[in-house]
């Protein structure tokens, strides 16, 4: 087969997968569904495994080509193309990865589930979807698989369609997304406007020539183009990966079932904000505004949110609030010029958090779909490789040294600490602040869920039990990559240069020049990771954990009550959700019905029609009189093509 | 092509129209008949329109398929039909949109004959229209097609239908007495009801102001532009489910393909005087309308208003090209302002017919258009829930569907000509979203609601097929846009040519 056929195989496998299991779901049965489904998204991982193996293993030569041409008018040519170099790879291969995972992982979650066909061929499509976003090689194709994995977000949040909770979820997620497509619709239009491609390579070649532009937008201010640009695709990346403050869906989104909340809002979709800008990072070398508004915005995200999950008590509400925490991370990396790091970060948060995602998943079954940790406690005796891949989630997440997580997390913080840009001195406290609470959040969840005694009523405990091998089977297949890929792939990935076909870092903005310098091997770096005070903090919040969650239980309501005001805050967190509520959605309806009732309604059809409506009443209650049905209506006819003859004539003699 | 040999065009208008008379006067007993020669009329007409396609050059701006013999002499009116890349996709709609309301409108129990025979001289008549090449030729299709679209809503419509069709009847009418005087000033001055002659013929700017003041008002209506479009949401909510797919799917195009016709080329400076006007409106339509759509109870009403809002889209798009050349000093982005204003009016076809045949499945079994009466219809419908959810997410310009193409294109034209205006149109991102799914979850999603909801069986077979054809279009012209677009931008570019340079008498 030649390559372009593989590569053409990688995202149509699933899509075919997917109309397989969703339009013939009852020829295929329930089991027939899972096995074409698993089939073409394993054939999917398989071919991209290779393709991978091709780019970082051979002299690859990047390929750029048109697959088809989508419409091609007034000088420009609009298509659907693949771009494939090591950044694509590297993200094919986690999303297929992942995906298989949680794909097997849903055969028993999902398992009673009447929707079992349309589940596969949801996640089926969104591998797809997916797939066409990370290996596009133009604009156009990049907002297809954005919006498209936002269509499929949409169905898989509101999967169980009868839940409100659900379908308020899935419209809160769309709509917010929405909101940030917005600014992403804009800079497509101002990279077309400005650079007259949508090409990747194009845009690239042309933005040079573009930086010093201005623009004037709002009022008499000159923009620089470069910064307009930036910024208003950011604000999409801001939808799609949920950052401060379009992150408000993104917690709401776990009303969907847990192996999509895994997949899509953890590993690959919520991340593809991340992707976008290192995928642009030729376009954002060239704003350094634009860089510090992102690091600004990441800094907040990473710290704020990571807070908000120290309260939570739905075990998958708490690891919402770390992925929009680690969202964070990855984009204060992307504000660093650290592209390479966050795209690293990506990876293994990709990894350790499907893990934590699909270990609570298997809490949750255990438990009978509660989610509520007040009501767990202990369970690591009954579920114990549950217990013990959570615990290697956990560690990866706080970055323990050796894990996964730690090479990328702390690479992130030294790159902010080496990073001379506007909001760094922030951003660098944000990260660090960020260690304590992450261990805190992290801790608490694991105490809670499986250690100390057991709050669960005697009924749900008697059937509580370890899942089945398709559960956990995948948790250790992701429990593998979380404690290792990070020893693995951080020299070659970071200092190695295996993704400088795709990442265009300015000379002396590079973070990890500096770092490089002092990079001796990742054993070496993960030892030294151990006299760090990251590694300091990092054990400051499990320490402070063990002792009021495992040791000391009540201190966490003495603790509530002191600092209620702190916990009252972070419990509303922090009123975004009122402000959406009341003002967005509920300002938007009021002006919808002014609108529709005094401007439709009062004005235009009261004021303006009113009074020749009076008139043609009066005109056709006499016509009335003496007409019924088909004659009346026959009467109007004759009229309209009199009063035209009658014009005709009067004005042509004139 | 051996098409070009034979009046096609003539084919396509006329024998919907003398199929349908015929039905008229067929007698209630033999309706399966009636239905019979009306679907075999509808089918024939479409064939013809894809030989047409088929046998259609691409290449050129030029008329094709012409067909002229003198009509009325004394005033050198001459039966003159022909097609280009602008009127050709609107044929096709047309036909199409014929066969698919021909098969909705199967079940209909009353006077079936008379309501197919309705139909087909309207659809042979709204293809006339769109095909002439003669002004009066144009304006008697413009006029004579309001009567068989009185007739369905008067007769097939609802309880409120008299008011509506008074108010339709008396907006269309206020608005074609100025096209028509405009027609015959522009007669005296040139001695020729030609299109083509009126295209090439100078005009003072003042006279192209009031020409194109005329002929705004008259197309204005029918798009419906705010704020001439209160008349809509009345006439939609009283038609049947039949007349509804027409008027939405077709009439309204007539308004845009009017403007582009006759408004810019024959009035380009007049047109480039006033563009701030339709751009304003446009706007206007888009932000405020969608609004409105958002507080519609009524799900027929909704759909209308979103109708009203995406046709903003249309009459945006159409006049992006001044602005344009004056932001940047270039034309390039005119061509894919008004291509995607012509793609955004088929697309706005397939689409608004998709959403008003879900009403009419609906309607059909619970008789009740509001939308508080349903919830949870997913429960017991899940196909349709499935064809429902993909209709008004194309409603909402999801990329990979038709309704993404024409606004894609028009926003990025028209950030060429302002960033606002881009801001603007860009909102219906949010507010098409916002109308479109918050139906789709207060309609679709949540527990069965009523006894009524559960007691509603999936589509039969007939519905079926109308949705599928439907979702495979709206599919095909979002993935792969290219032939429609390939057949539009010569005629569109010639346009752009014709407009960018003054016709003021010298």
């Amino acid at each position: 087969m030649d390559i372009k056929t593989i590569l053409l195989l990688i995202p149509l496998l699933p899509l075919a997968g997917s109309a397989i299991a969703g339009l013939l779901r009852h020829q295929v049965g329930r089991a027939g569904s899972h096995t074409v489904t698993i089939l073409a998204v394993a054939g999917s991982f398989a071919l991209s495994a290779w393709v991978a193996l091709q780019v970082f293993t051979t002299d690859w030569q990047v390929l750029n080509y048109t697959v088809y041409e989508w419409a091609v008018l007034d000088g420009i040519t609009f298509e659907v193309g693949f771009l494939i170099d090591s950044l694509t790879a590297l993200m094919m291969v986690v999303v297929t990865f992942v995906s298989f995972m949680v794909h097997v992982y849903t055969i028993g979650y999902m398992k009673d589930d009447p929707g079992y066909q349309r589940f596969f061929s949801y996640i089926n499509l969104f591998t797809f979807a997916m797939l066409m976003l990370v290996m596009a090689n133009n604009f156009l194709q990049l907002f297809f698989g954005w919006e498209a994995v936002g269509l499929v977000s949409y169905l898989l949040i509101g999967f169980w369609f009868k839940k409100e909770s659900a379908v308020r979820a899935n419209l809160k997620a769309f709509l917010v997304n929405r909101g940030g497509d917005f600014g992403l619709l804009l800079g497509v239009a101002a990279v077309l406007m400005y650079m007259g491609s949508l090409d990747y390579s194009e845009v690239f070649a042309a933005a040079p020539g573009v930086a010093g532009q201005t623009m004037s937008v709002f009022g008499g201010v000159e923009w620089s183009v470069m910064t307009f640009i930036c910024i208003c695709l950011f604000i999409g990346a801001m939808g799609k990966s949920a950052q401060v403050p379009l992150h408000v869906w993104l917690p709401d989104s776990m009303e969907g079932p847990t192996p999509i909340s895994a997949l899509i809002h953890a590993a690959t979709m919520v991340t593809a904000g991340i992707f976008m800008v290192a995928r642009l990072s030729p376009l954002y070398e060239l704003s350094s505004t634009a860089l510090s508004f992102i690091l600004i915005i990441g800094a907040i995200t990473a710290l704020f949110m990571g807070l908000i999950g120290i309260v939570q008590n739905d075990i998958k509400r708490v690891v919402a609030y770390s992925t929009l925490s680690q969202l964070g991370y990855m984009t204060v990396a992307l504000g660093a010029s650290a592209y390479s790091v966050a795209i690293f970060h990506l990876m293994t948060h990709a990894f350790f958090k499907a893990l934590l995602f699909l270990g609570a998943g298997s809490v949750i079954i255990a438990m009978h779909h509660k989610q509520d940790m007040r009501e767990m406690g202990g369970l690591g005796r009954i579920m114990p490789i549950t217990a013990i891949t959570a615990w290697i989630g956990s560690l990866a997440l706080i970055g323990f040294p050796f894990t996964s997580g730690f090479f990328s997390k702390d690479l992130i913080i030294e790159s902010v600490k080496v990073a001379d840009r506007t909001g760094a001195g922030f951003a660098t406290f944000a990260v660090y602040a960020g260690v304590v609470v992450t261990a805190l959040y992290t801790f608490r969840m694991l105490y809670l869920t499986f250690h100390g005694s057991s709050r669960t009523d005697a009924e749900t405990l008697s059937h509580a039990q370890e899942s089945p091998w398709v559960v956990t089977l995948p948790l250790i297949l992701l429990a593998i990559p979380s404690l290792f890929i990070g020893w693995l792939t951080v020299e070659p990935l970071l200092f190695g240069g295996a993704l400088s076909d795709a990442i265009n870092v300015a000379p002396g903005h590079d973070p990890l020049v500096h770092i490089g310098e002092h990079f001796h091997g990742a054993t070496a770096f993960a030892l030294h990771g151990f006299m760090t005070p990251v590694f300091g903090l990092a054990m400051l919040g499990v320490a402070i954990s063990t002792w009021i969650y495992l040791f000391q239980p009540s201190i966490a309501e003495t603790l509530k009550q002191r600092l209620h005001l702190v916990w009252t805050i972070l419990d509303r967190k922090y009123g975004f959700d009122e402000f959406y509520q009341r003002v967005v959605a509920g300002g938007g309806l009021k002006l919808a019905g002014f609108f529709s009732e005094r401007g439709d309604r009062t004005l235009i059809d009261g004021w303006i029609v009113h009074g020749s409506a009076r008139l043609v009443g009066a005109f056709s209650s006499r016509l009335r009189s003496v007409q019924t049905g088909f004659l009346y209506h026959y009467a109007f006819a004759m009229i309209i093509g009199l009063v035209a003859l009658v014009f005709a004539f009067v004005l042509l003699k004139g | 092509m051996s098409a070009m040999n034979w009046p096609i065009l003539s084919l396509i208008v006329w024998l919907p129209i003398v199929t349908g008379v015929a039905i008229l006067f067929l007698s209630e007993s033999r309706a399966a008949m009636g239905k019979a020669l009306a679907l075999a009329a509808a089918v024939a007409a479409l064939v013809l329109t894809l030989l047409a396609v088929a046998g259609f050059d691409m290449t050129t701006a030029a008329m094709q398929f012409q067909e002229k013999t003198p009509w009325i002499e004394a005033f050198s009116i001459n039966y003159h039909l022909g097609v280009d890349g602008l009127s050709l996709p609107l044929i096709a709609l047309t036909a199409l949109t014929t066969v698919i309301v021909v098969i909705a409108g199967w079940t209909i129990k009353d006077r079936v004959s008379q309501y197919m025979g309705a139909f087909l001289i309207l659809s042979g008549l709204m293809s006339g229209m769109f095909a002439a090449l003669d002004a009066m030729l144009f304006y008697v299709f413009f006029e004579a097609m309001l009567v068989p679209m009185f007739l369905i809503i008067g007769i097939w419509g609802g309880p409120n239908r008299i008011f509506a069709t008074i108010k339709f009847f008396l907006f269309t009418f206020f608005g074609s007495v100025f096209m028509l005087v405009g027609l015959i000033w522009l007669y005296l001055q040139s001695g020729s009801f030609a299109v083509a002659d009126l295209h090439q013929l100078p005009l003072s700017l003042t006279a192209q102001i009031w020409i194109f003041l005329a002929f705004l008002i008259a197309f204005a209506v029918k798009v419906p532009m705010w704020p001439v479009h209160t008349w809509l949401p009345d006439a939609h909510v009283e038609a049947p489910t039949g007349g509804s797919v027409v008027l939405a799917a077709v009439m309204l195009k007539i308004g845009g393909y009017g403007l582009v016709r006759f408004s810019l080329p024959i009035a380009p400076d007049g047109a480039a005087a006033l563009d701030w006007l339709v751009i304003g409106l446009s706007l206007v339509a888009i932000v405020y309308i969608g609004f409105v759509a958002l507080a519609q109870r009524d799900m027929k009403r909704l759909i209308a208003y979103s109708s009203i809002s995406h046709m903003g889209f249309a009459t945006l798009g159409l006049f992006l090209t001044f602005a344009i050349v004056q932001n940047t000093g270039q034309t390039d982005g005119a061509v894919l302002g008004i291509s995607g204003a012509m793609v955004q009016m088929i697309s706005h076809g397939f689409i608004s017919g998709a959403m008003f045949l879900a009403g009419g499945v609906l309607y059909d079994r619970v008789h009740s258009r509001e939308i508080s009466a349903y919830g949870g219809v997913a429960n017991t419908m899940p196909w349709f829930a499935m064809f429902a959810v993909l209709f008004f997410m194309a409603n909402s310009g999801l990329p990979g569907t038709s309704g993404f193409v024409g606004e894609f294109m028009v926003i990025l034209a028209a950030f060429k000509a302002d960033f606002w205006f881009a801001f603007f149109a860009a909102m219906t991102l949010i507010l098409g979203a916002s109308y479109s799914l918050w139906l789709v979850k207060r309609v679709f999603y949540g527990e069965v609601a009523n006894d009524n909801v559960a007691g509603l069986s999936d589509l039969d077979g007939r519905e079926w097929t109308v949705m599928v054809v439907l979702a495979i279009l709206v599919l095909a012209l979002g993935l792969w846009p290219y032939p429609l677009i390939e057949m539009i931008e010569p005629s569109v570019a010639n346009l752009v040519d014709h407009i960018t340079n003054t016709k003021i008498n010298p």
